[in-house]
């Protein structure tokens, strides 16, 4: 398979007056054609420097990106022709024009003739589910519409590779589903439709992605189809354990010899607290229980449960996303 | 209109010369233009930053001088038909003196004031593109001593000779000059020749000084990582 995108040692420090963030450190991927992949990691972890670098947004510091075979820096009008970018909770466009006008305008930013333009915002109104919307103000467009006119805006010009950070940030379920269905369809069935996906969305990836690459504080931490990653912890124990505390330190867990890495998620709403527990073998899983009874912990549930790509992030951070946000920077 | 209302009465009372009414309406007329410029040309990659459009011109395979004519074009024609109805209704409510001999130099004197006004526009908006909230403050700064310095509301010759020179740096001083001499005073263009040298120059000067900037900022921008930025 021929590449689409090939990074080598990429990497990208931004200098603050105060601090020197390295978000993207030796990051060296390749990107096969009619593949989707997914950068899958917490914010700031540098999916977003990654693909503004890719889109010729951002300059590296150091190290090259190539995409269809065109160097990001030197060739940057190439990259151009052959990209387009669909941002996450971004509505480019203006609010006073209709839908329609709005994705007429962005054609001729591609120099598409009038006719053709309008052939195809019919098409991808309809195939995405808008077309009753074609003449309504954008201002006047409910989250998810606008972010159909953006995903529509994004394949107007039938680019060779698109890039879609964080598509689906924000909004419902069935929205998100149905634009993750749509994108992958247009991959499959476009002649070269590579995508490259950021998001932080774990199921995302694994619904959408032929391969996803963990990336945190810069770094390419695992890559590999969704299955091939969550294979490799078929060894470890993956325990889920409901507590009736949001506010208990569950830190000893991290302590403890034999765990590989915990996530905790805090549901305010209904007081209660669920561990994600990754443990080499069920001896120190007992342990853990024990500790969790010693501190007067109410245990509501536990369960155990296959790997998922949030257990694959566990195992090489030691931590989930949310815990890693808090102190991540970028 | 107001303001300009204020101006004419001012001018009135002083029993100042009836050509000062003229200088008025024409001065009123071109602030449309300098406005637009100064707040809408200069401040619009900094708008499009703001809603995510920048973005996408920036990711699409255009010139980026293309992008600020195409925009600096919808500022004209917006703006033209302010300015227009400023100057009907000026010349109509004030009854104010014209001596208009030739309109072919006027038209020529108003487009070469306009491209050289639209040239420096697009100067600024690499400006405000990578430095928004500063560029804002310098826009700001710069109203008032334009509207002052250019004459858009008297003569510059008043002024001393030193902020004279000061003035002749900007575009819109040259060609409201020309303007006014070719309308009010029914100049030719033998008379106002310099005028169209200096416009020229400007536009020449400006032009390739704004590709120059815009790739500097665009590349500088991309260097520090700020290029899409907000709040900044």
């Amino acid at each position: 398979m021929s590449q689409s995108i090939e990074t080598r040692d990429l990497t990208r420090i931004f200098k603050g007056k105060s601090e020197t963030v390295k978000a993207l450190n030796k990051v060296s991927l390749s990107i096969g054609e009619k593949e989707v992949f997914g950068l899958l990691g917490p914010n700031g972890a540098g999916k977003t420097t990654f693909i503004k670098i890719l889109t010729t947004l951002l300059l590296p510091t150091s190290g090259e990106a190539h995409v269809d075979g065109f160097n990001v820096v030197k060739e940057a009008d190439k990259v151009r022709k052959i990209i387009s970018l669909v941002s996450g909770g971004e509505t480019p466009g203006y609010g006073i024009l209709s839908v329609r006008e709005n994705l007429w305008f962005f054609s001729q930013l591609y120099g598409l003739s009038s006719a053709v333009a309008k052939e195809k915002i019919k098409g991808l109104m309809a195939d995405l589910d808008f077309e009753e919307y074609a003449n309504t103000r954008m201002a006047k467009l409910s989250t998810g519409y606008r972010q159909r006119l953006n995903l529509a805006r994004g394949l107007l010009s039938d680019p060779k590779i698109l890039f879609l950070d964080e598509p689906t940030l924000g909004l419902d379920v069935l929205t998100a589903k149905k634009l993750r269905s749509y994108i992958v369809d247009w991959a499959k069935k476009e002649a070269k439709g590579t995508v490259l996906l950021t998001t932080h969305y774990m199921a995302e990836a694994d619904e959408m992605c032929d391969r996803v690459a963990i990336i945190d504080q810069g770094r390419i931490l695992a890559c590999g189809s969704p299955n091939t990653l969550k294979e490799n912890l078929k060894e470890n124990q993956i325990m889920k354990v409901e507590t009736a505390s949001i506010q208990a330190d569950f830190g000893f867990i991290d302590k403890m010899v034999g765990v590989i890495g915990y996530s905790q998620t805090r549901n305010i709403q209904t007081g209660t607290t669920t561990l994600k527990i990754m443990v080499s073998d069920d001896e120190i899983f007992s342990k853990i229980m024990s500790e969790l009874e010693k501190a007067k912990l109410k245990i509501l549930a536990v369960n155990k449960t296959e790997p998922t790509l949030e257990d694959v992030y566990i195992s090489l951070v030691g931590r989930g996303f949310e815990e890693g946000e808090a102190g991540t920077h970028a | 209109m107001l303001t300009l209302s204020a101006y004419v009465y001012l001018y009135k009372m002083l029993n100042a010369p009836a050509e000062f009414a003229s200088f008025v309406i024409i001065g009123g007329t071109m602030v449309a233009f300098w406005s637009n410029v100064l707040w809408n040309m200069s401040a619009q990659f900094y708008w499009e930053k703001e809603t995510g459009s920048l973005e996408v011109y920036l990711v699409a395979p255009i010139s980026r001088m293309a992008i600020l004519l195409g925009m600096a074009l919808g500022g004209i024609v917006n703006t033209t038909l302010r300015a227009a109805v400023i100057l009907i209704a000026g010349t109509l409510i004030f009854q104010v003196p014209f001596m208009l001999q030739e309109p072919f130099t006027a038209l020529l004197m108003f487009f070469l004031t306009i491209i050289a006004l639209y040239a420096l526009g697009m100067l600024f908006a690499s400006l405000f593109m990578l430095y928004g909230r500063e560029a804002w403050h310098t826009a700001n700064l710069l109203q008032e001593p334009v509207y002052l310095l250019s004459g858009l509301y008297f003569p510059v010759n008043y002024l001393p000779f030193i902020i004279q020179i000061l003035a002749s740096l900007i575009p819109l001083t040259f060609g409201l000059d020309g303007i006014r001499r070719v309308i009010i005073l029914g100049e030719s263009i033998t008379d106002t020749w310099l005028n169209v040298a200096v416009l020229v120059v400007f536009i020449l000067v400006l032009l390739p000084f704004a590709k120059f900037a815009l790739n500097y900022m665009e590349n500088l921008g991309k260097k520090e990582g700020r290029l899409t930025l907000r709040w900044q």
